[in-house]
């Protein structure tokens, strides 16, 4: 049947297929030593990535701290409740109680638990407790995972400093914003792994990457000061039917900031909420009215600064040698610069006296010669040197810059007006801090809320520091004018100010606003102690109040009522208080 | 020689015919192995789907033994009686190609490839027939034509009657691969039966340099647009993350599984690709789990396995008696190492992907059964060795 050649040949032919079948099975090994062995990390890789679902687990957020180590910024645990589709077992059920425990309506649990997705949330920031409950039911496919919420214990204490974090927990507004990189900390995960579907696999485990708490933060603001001054800005508001009122309390030789006031407030654990009965129409006019609840008119607002600016002109003016505190002036009520006649506070003028009688009567006219005699170069020139063009780089987020003449443009009749404090424009920060880094002996310093970091186990982790800029104006010049501001408190302008048993230094004022005519004021008293060696120094405004409006009357006794209570507080101590008793009767 | 001389002796002891009990051990090594890979990566989806965890298992393990059944009564049959079915059978399983198109047929996954037995409930790939039926037929043929099949005329008749099965497969199952394999079979068959090389390793040259360009031709075209399907599922193959829908996401999810594997793997059980990131894998893509739970070594021990089957199948084929059971032998051959090859080649994306199942191990309880008649033939075929020297 066969021929043995043929044979031969077929058995020759089946054994070179059978080899060649047997090369190429070589050849798919290789493939597969490649792919298992030199490739194996990398799709190992990506399998373990499609194979793990992550749930994110928040991080403590650092919590803030006053000065005493009060807590004013802590975190309260909430829940977020999700359903998980794949998992559940009894919708109805699941709707049924998310519905009563949430008190959401059926429609919206519904939708939810119907949704075909991996994961969905059905409400965030869920009270602990009804956190609690809801996991009793113990019902397949609800997941309660626990996080946290911010809470301001104080309320509205310092709200439009503190600042408030959003729904993620991230800084909105104030020094939650500044600080948001020390505070938020590192999210950490829950690696579940699943299958195809999502549905965990049980045996699998879960893998935690824990999360990192945020950062503490220390603040120079003490509560106490904080409180005790929105107290009286609240009571002067109500009085004086003012706009708004406020305080700020800082160490003139640090930049520390000790208080920052801006009634009305609002509450930092329900910010969202307008005052009673503000109306409004559409959803960009409520961020509007939200937007300027929240503004820190301290910091974000310009105002013209009026009388207490003619600290900064005397101080150039001493500085720059065109005045001595000796240095005789004449007030007939009125002075007249180029062509135009610009009137003083008092229209009978204050005839003669000299420079100290002058600031104590705070005359228009001795400060326009003051800063005529300066000229408008050097005038410009210590403006600039002060750093009242520059921002004071406070460490709260959008600070205003000053509004003010281009110095080209900068005429005598600009120059007058400047001089004593009209026709431009700076923030109350920028002036509180002008005028301390004047009386503390001509450090300009940068005004601050943050002090250090501290990291979990309570050690400081970082000192914060900030920049500070020797000699802006001589010791000397600095002296002479604590002693002439000094001398306003004691026997000028600015005497409401006065504190029994304290050297106070302060000026004040009483600035109209643009328009002018409208009737409408801002009063202000700036003030400092202890005159010789300043230690605090504090800002009042009050914006449109009504009846009387002088600084000197008005707000003035604010910082005195600030002082009386604060000064002792601080551990500044009474000066001649033996002499004092002794002289009184 | 000494050694001849003990082997006599022992012949006469045990039966005068041979038994391959080493072709039986790796059948049955496999079909347990299979089995047991099958539980382990369909369970899952098994249970899901039909809340019992052994069901393919159930259903492949009853294919398995009435395939056993089979290859049993085959292996005592000579396989001569069969040569009188050659053309009955080749007619028959072409029809029953067009069986799938009646309401017999099973439609699953866009393609009818299945039709039920009705009363039994089991259902079977008329592709699994047609290979086993153009085994015998072109077994017989090459006996008839004699050598005439040296010849481009006996070559070209070969081909011709090859070709309408996978034609028809192709067209009316929609089942490229079983249509690849067939030609591959008869091809395989045809270069055996001819004592000649030359011409082969010159078609073969020339195919081989058509698919390069193709190749190269689909890669360097930057109009995606026009290709038509098949050409898409060449450039999924060359970029499987490109189509992360279909073809190319089973791809790279059996890459994921065999990367994952190592080599030592995952363990049995362990696999989490089979948690349906890889949709049925208990089917084609049975060797990337094998891969991810028993590592780089337990693919090798298939591979080995595989080998040897052959090595096996080659000394039968070597040894048979006469031409009629070579060439049957041959077929076997070519069926097991072509699907062994493209299984593993698809499954490392070696080749563009197509669906092709790992023989004996792969889910599908026709294939497992013509496999084990295809094995009942060639221990009919061992059975007929004579061992006496002649």
């Amino acid at each position: 049947m066969l021929t043995n050649n043929n044979r031969i040949a077929h058995r020759k032919k089946i054994t070179v297929v059978t080899l060649l079948f047997a090369l190429v099975l070589v050849g798919l090994f290789g493939r597969l030593v490649y792919l298992m062995v030199w490739r194996a990390d990398y799709y190992a890789g990506k399998a373990v990535e499609l194979h793990e679902r992550e749930r994110s687990i928040k991080a403590a957020r650092g919590r803030i701290l006053d000065r005493n180590g009060v807590v004013i910024a802590d975190n309260r645990t909430v829940c977020t409740v999700s359903v998980i589709h794949n998992q559940i077992e009894d919708p109805e059920t699941v709707v049924q109680v998310l519905c009563r425990e949430l008190g959401l309506s059926k429609e919206f649990v519904t939708a939810r638990v119907e949704k075909y997705s991996s994961i969905e949330r059905i409400k965030s920031n869920v009270d602990k407790e009804t956190g609690d409950r809801i996991r009793e039911y113990d019902l397949a496919g609800v997941k309660v995972d626990e996080d946290y919420k911010r809470y301001y214990p104080f309320g509205e204490l310092a709200s439009k400093v503190l600042g408030f974090t959003g729904a993620d927990n991230q800084g909105i507004i104030g020094l939650e914003v500044i600080y948001e990189e020390y505070l938020k900390g590192k999210a950490g995960n829950i690696l579940t792994v699943t299958d195809a579907k999502g549905i965990e696999v049980e045996e699998a485990g879960e893998r935690r990457q824990e999360p990192v708490k945020g950062k503490d933060l220390v603040l120079s603001l003490d509560m106490n000061i904080q409180s005790y001054a929105t107290q009286l800005a609240v009571q002067a508001m109500k009085t004086k039917e003012a706009d708004g009122v406020s305080i700020l309390a800082m160490n003139p030789q640090t930049g520390e900031m000790l208080a920052m006031v801006n009634v009305p407030e609002f509450d930092l654990n329900d910010p969202y909420t307008l005052p009673e009965g503000t109306a409004y129409q559409t959803q960009e006019e409520y961020q509007n009215l939200l937007n300027a609840m929240w503004r820190n008119g301290c910091i974000n607002d310009t105002y013209e600064p009026g009388s207490t600016f003619k600290i900064i002109t005397a101080a150039a003016g001493l500085e720059a040698g065109v005045v001595t505190p000796q240095s005789t002036f004449s007030c007939p009520g009125y002075i007249v610069v180029d062509d135009r006649r610009i009137h003083c506070s008092k229209r009978t003028g204050h005839g003669a006296q000299d420079f100290i009688h002058g600031t104590m009567n705070s005359c228009n006219p001795v400060f326009i010669t003051v800063g005529l005699r300066l000229g408008v170069d050097q005038y410009y020139e210590y403006f600039e040197k002060f750093g009242l063009k520059k921002k004071t780089g406070i460490d709260l987020p959008g600070e205003a810059g000053t509004i003010m003449h281009k110095k080209e443009n900068m005429g005598n009749v600009e120059l007058a007006t400047v001089s004593f404090g009209q026709s431009f424009q700076i923030t109350p920060i920028q002036l509180l801090t002008t005028a301390a880094s004047i009386v503390n002996g001509g450090r300009r310093v940068t005004p601050h809320f943050g002090v250090e970091v501290l990291d979990s186990d309570g050690d400081a982790a970082q000192v914060l520091s900030y920049p500070m800029e020797e000699g802006i104006v001589s010791e000397e010049t600095s002296e002479t004018l604590r002693g002439i501001l000094e001398m306003v408190v004691s026997d000028g302008t600015g005497k409401n100010g006065k504190v029994e048993g304290f050297r106070i230094g302060g000026k004040t004022a009483t600035s109209q606003t643009l328009p002018r005519g409208s009737g409408r004021y801002i009063a202000s008293f700036i003030g400092f102690a202890p005159a010789d060696d300043p230690q605090v120094i504090a800002l009042a405004i009050i914006n449109n109040p009504k009846g009387v409006y002088y600084g000197g009357q008005v707000a003035a006794p604010i910082v005195r009522q600030l002082y009386e209570n604060i000064l002792p507080y601080l551990g500044i101590a009474k000066e001649n208080a033996e002499e004092t008793d002794a002289d009184t009767p | 020689m000494a050694s001849r001389a003990i082997a006599r002796t022992k012949r006469k002891e045990q039966s005068e015919y041979y038994f391959d009990y080493s072709l039986l051990f790796i059948v049955l090594f496999l079909l347990g192995f299979g089995l047991v890979m099958i539980y382990s990566t369909s369970s899952y989806e098994a249970y899901q789907d039909y809340k019992d965890s052994a069901h393919y298992l159930k259903t492949q393990l009853l294919a398995s033994i009435l395939g056993l059944i089979a290859m049993i009564v085959v292996a005592n049959i000579p396989y001569h009686f069969w040569e009188k079915f050659a053309v009955l059978g080749y007619v028959v399983s072409f029809g029953l190609i067009f069986l799938v198109k009646t309401p017999l047929g099973i439609k699953s996954h866009g393609a009818t490839r299945w039709f039920r037995i009705p009363g039994i409930g089991l259902s079977v790939q008329p592709a699994e027939i047609v290979k086993l039926c153009m085994i015998l037929f072109l077994a017989c043929l090459v006996c008839k034509l004699g050598k005439n099949v040296r010849t481009w005329k006996g070559i070209i008749i070969m081909a011709l009657f090859a070709v309408p099965h996978a034609v028809m497969i192709k067209v009316v199952t929609q089942n490229l691969s079983s249509a690849i394999i067939v030609v591959g079979i008869a091809a395989l068959m045809v270069f055996v039966a001819d004592p000649h090389y030359k011409k082969y390793i010159v078609v073969g040259g020339i195919g081989c340099a058509a698919v390069a360009a193709l190749v190269f031709w689909i890669v360097t075209s930057d109009t995606a647009a026009g290709l038509s399907f098949r050409f898409t599922r060449i450039n999924t193959w060359l970029h499987p993350e490109t189509d992360p829908t279909d073809t190319g996401f089973q791809t790279l999810q059996a890459l994921y599984a065999i990367g994952s594997g190592g080599i030592w793997g995952k363990g049995l059980g362990q696999s989490m690709q089979k948690l349906g990131f890889i949709p049925e894998a208990q089917n084609d893509m049975i060797f990337s789990i094998i891969c991810e739970e028993l590592g780089l070594f337990g693919a090798v021990a298939i591979i080995l396995m595989f080998l040897m089957l052959l090595w096996r199948l080659m000394i039968i084929a070597n040894n048979a008696p006469d031409l009629f059971g070579s060439m049957l032998v041959v077929g076997v051959i070519g069926h097991i190492a072509i699907q062994v090859i493209l299984n593993i080649a698809v499954v490392t994306n070696s080749i563009p992907n197509t669906g092709i199942s790992l023989p004996f191990i792969s889910y599908g309880g026709s294939s497992v059964m013509f496999l084990l008649i295809e094995m009942g033939l060639v221990l009919s075929v061992a059975k007929r060795i004579q061992l006496k020297e002649v």
